[in-house]
Order: structure tokens, then C-alpha cells, then sequence
């Protein structure tokens, strides 16, 4: 299985361990992911406004490279799978868009978004397989009762992303049953974490980040799992805010955990046991 | 709070229904999106009352509320309106209408270090400057 890899800016900068277990794991897997020669930030949100052209330029760019290669653009970061998903379903859908993007950029092939993007996650449940996952668990990750954290960005809008139920999904709770661990179910699991508004607006994000920490631990969880960088950063480093004494949550990105049931990562594997 | 014609056909309601791309008559004020939104508890307005305002053309309430700046775009509002108003993009609209204007970026640059010093990803710089800036 060989795919277009489309990392993203966060995952060359703050979350390397992001990209580097993910590598590592799909290379044990035998999943080849190359790297596209050129790609540019994918603008971290998608443009709501429908006045917006720009913004999905550089998402048509990397769609419509993968395209003519032959192969699925693969993403991890849950904002980048977000926006190039909705701009393809955009380019899809909406014939000016289509124009005037295909007008502005003056590619060899006209992109009418023939291109597919797909997400690591999804790429190991449809592509892959969880049960072919499951029998190449070098290290299962017994008795670990951890908590899927989805966020919103693959979930929502339902219609478009496709990516799971979004009012119930389960990809995460059977990806950690692949790697031998317990899932633990709790109700903040799709809500928000509160996204940019840390930028400027911490002290609601903190509260946000408490309802989510403090239900999966209410449930029993030991670690929480998450695709984003940004909910990764708000879940950790909101959880320093916590009163000293009180319980607090180890945060993973579900890959760090993928490569200590692969048996691919030892200092993973060492600062999860930590 | 009067409601008046003149407002109900002000050019400000027409320019937020075409960025929005969205029809706030379509909505029936269940409260579905308040009821679903993690935000709603630091917000001035709650957001059906934002489409209740907008559909009586009472768009000066809407762009001076601190509602649209807390909305955090996650999309569990539109995921429950059973009228298929998509929220997220009136606030957006509403949002890239008052950025556009001289002088209203709500973050600075020379402010960034800090903030990347804290570990903030890339991601949420990016994402800040796309909702608070032009």
C-alpha cells in the first residue's frame, strides 16, 4: 500500500512524535508514505466564509499532485484531514470554486476533484484493517485503560467528513481494542476542546479541558488518545492548570501508542510506561 | 431594539446571508444549538438568540456581541439543527465582515512569541490569525 503523504506545518515543528511514530509504525506495517515533494500549509481552518478563494489552494494543489501519482493523499493532523476534505468536497460541489481555482492555478489536468484524502485512522480501518492490525501487535497494550479523545475536526460535519458517526463514533475504541488496549467510554469524547481560542481566551479553554479530563478519568481512564495537535497541546498543557493533589491525565496521540504495540518505539513506549 | 424594515432589508443582513451562504428565516428557535454548544456559557447571546436577532434584521446587536468571537467553530450546532441552518457560518460571516475593516486585527504578531513560547502548535497560530485577522 503506497500513499501521498501530506504532513502538514505543526507536524515538521511542535508535533514531530506525531509524525515520527506514525511513520515508524506504517513503515513496520509494510505501508509505504511518501512524502509530497511540495506542499504548503493547508491554513489550519477551513474557509467558512464562501467569499473565500485562497484558502483552498493549496488544498487543490496536493489533491490534484496525488491525483495525477496515482495514489490517496494521506494526512494526520485532524485540522489539515478537515480543511482538505471540505475543500475537495467544495471543488466537488461548487462549479465556481471549481473554475476559478482551476483558472487560477493552471495545473496540467483540470482538478474536479477526482482526488481522495484520507486519514491515517481511516486508512487503518478500511485499507489496512483492524484484525490484520491486530495480528501484527508485537506488544499489546494489556490492562491500559485509555480514553479516545475525537475532538471535532474528523467528525463534523458528518455529511462531508465521513469519517464516523459523529454523534457516537467508535474508529478510536476499536484501534485501541487492535493494539490490546481497554477503551474507556465517557460522554465528553466529541466535544470540543476549544481549539484556537487558547490563543487569547485560555481561562475558557482551561474550562473546557476540564469537562473533558475529568469525565474520562470519572470513567476510569489512565491515558487519553487524540489526532491533534492543537487538542493535544490544549489537554496537556491546560491540565497544568489543575489544583495540586488532583488527578491528571497523560495525553498520547493515538500513533505514540501504535508504535509501542508495534514495538517500533522504545522511548514511546518508556515515557507511556513513565 | 426596534424592528423595522428598513433594517430587515439593510445591506448588512444581505452581505452576512451571502457570505454566510446560510437563510436564518429557515430557523424555528428550538434552542438545539444552544442546548449543544460548549460555549454557550460564556456568551452574551446565546446562539439561537443570534438568528432570532438576525431574523428580525437586528444585525448591530450580533456584530457587538462577544458571542460571535467565543464561537469556536466545532460544528456541533449545525450537526443538530433539525432546519439545516449551519450556525458556524453566520458566525463566520458575521466574524470576517468586522475583520475586514481597517485596523480590527484582534492578534498581533509581536504578541506570538510568548504564546509559542508556551508550545502552542503551529496550528493554532495559524487557525488564531485566520478567525481574528485579515
Amino acid at each position: 500500500m503506497r500513499y501521498s503523504y501530506y504532513p502538514g506545518c505543526t507536524l515538521k515543528t511542535t508535533a514531530t512524535v506525531l509524525e515520527e511514530s506514525a511513520l515508524e509504525s506504517a513503515r513496520s506495517l509494510g505501508i509505504e508514505l511518501v512524502e509530497q515533494e511540495e506542499w504548503q500549509c493547508c491554513g489550519a481552518v477551513f474557509p467558512l466564509a464562501t467569499d473565500e478563494m485562497a484558502a483552498f489552494l493549496s488544498s487543490v494543489r496536493s489533491l490534484s499532485a496525488a491525483s495525477e501519482a496515482g495514489e490517496k493523499l494521506l494526512t494526520l493532523c485532524a485540522a489539515c484531514h478537515h480543511v482538505i476534505k471540505r475543500a475537495n468536497h467544495v471543488i466537488i460541489n461548487n462549479s465556481d470554486v471549481r473554475e476559478k481555482v482551476n483558472n487560477y492555478l493552471e495545473l496540467d489536468d483540470y482538478y474536479g476533484g477526482q482526488g481522495e484524502v484520507i486519514h491515517y485512522l481511516e486508512m487503518l480501518r478500511d485499507e489496512l484493517g483492524f484484525e490484520e492490525l491486530s495480528s501484527k501487535i508485537k506488544q499489546p497494550l494489556e490492562g491500559r485503560r485509555v480514553a479516545a479523545y475525537y475532538g471535532c475536526l474528523l467528525l463534523r460535519p458528518a455529511k462531508i467528513m465521513q469519517f464516523d458517526n459523529a454523534e457516537n463514533p467508535s474508529i478510536m475504541e476499536d484501534f485501541l481494542a487492535a493494539l490490546g488496549a481497554e477503551a474507556v467510554d465517557y460522554p465528553y469524547r466529541t466535544e470540543c476542546c476549544g481549539v484556537y481560542l487558547s490563543v487569547n481566551n485560555e481561562e475558557i479553554v482551561s474550562g473546557m479541558v476540564d469537562k473533558i479530563i475529568s469525565s474520562a478519568l470519572r470513567y476510569g481512564a489512565e491515558a487519553i488518545v487524540n489526532a491533534c495537535p492543537l487538542c493535544h497541546y490544549n489537554l496537556l498543557e491546560l491540565q497544568k492548570k489543575t489544583p495540586e493533589g488532583e488527578p491528571t491525565l497523560p495525553v498520547y496521540y493515538f500513533t505514540e501508542l501504535l508504535a509501542e504495540a508495534l514495538g517500533v518505539n522504545s522511548t514511546v513506549k518508556d515515557s507511556a510506561a513513565g | 431594539m426596534k424592528v423595522t424594515t428598513e433594517n430587515l432589508r439593510s445591506n448588512i443582513i444581505k452581505d452576512i446571508a451571502e457570505i454566510s451562504g446560510e437563510n436564518v428565516a429557515e430557523c424555528y428557535q428550538c434552542g438545539k444549538c444552544t442546548a449543544a454548544c460548549p460555549v454557550n456559557q460564556a456568551m452574551d447571546i446565546l446562539p439561537h438568540q443570534v438568528l432570532r436577532l438576525l431574523q428580525l434584521g437586528l444585525a448591530d446587536e450580533v456584530m457587538n456581541c462577544k458571542t460571535i468571537w467565543i464561537c469556536a467553530s466545532c460544528f456541533t450546532c449545525a450537526g443538530r439543527c433539525p432546519r439545516d441552518v449551519d450556525l458556524a457560518n453566520v458566525m463566520e460571516a458575521v466574524r470576517v465582515i468586522l475583520l475586514r475593516k481597517r485596523d480590527s486585527t484582534m492578534l498581533k504578531a509581536e504578541d506570538m512569541p510568548e504564546v509559542l513560547a508556551k508550545g502552542m502548535p503551529e496550528q493554532g497560530i495559524v487557525s488564531g490569525f485566520r478567525k481574528y485577522a485579515k
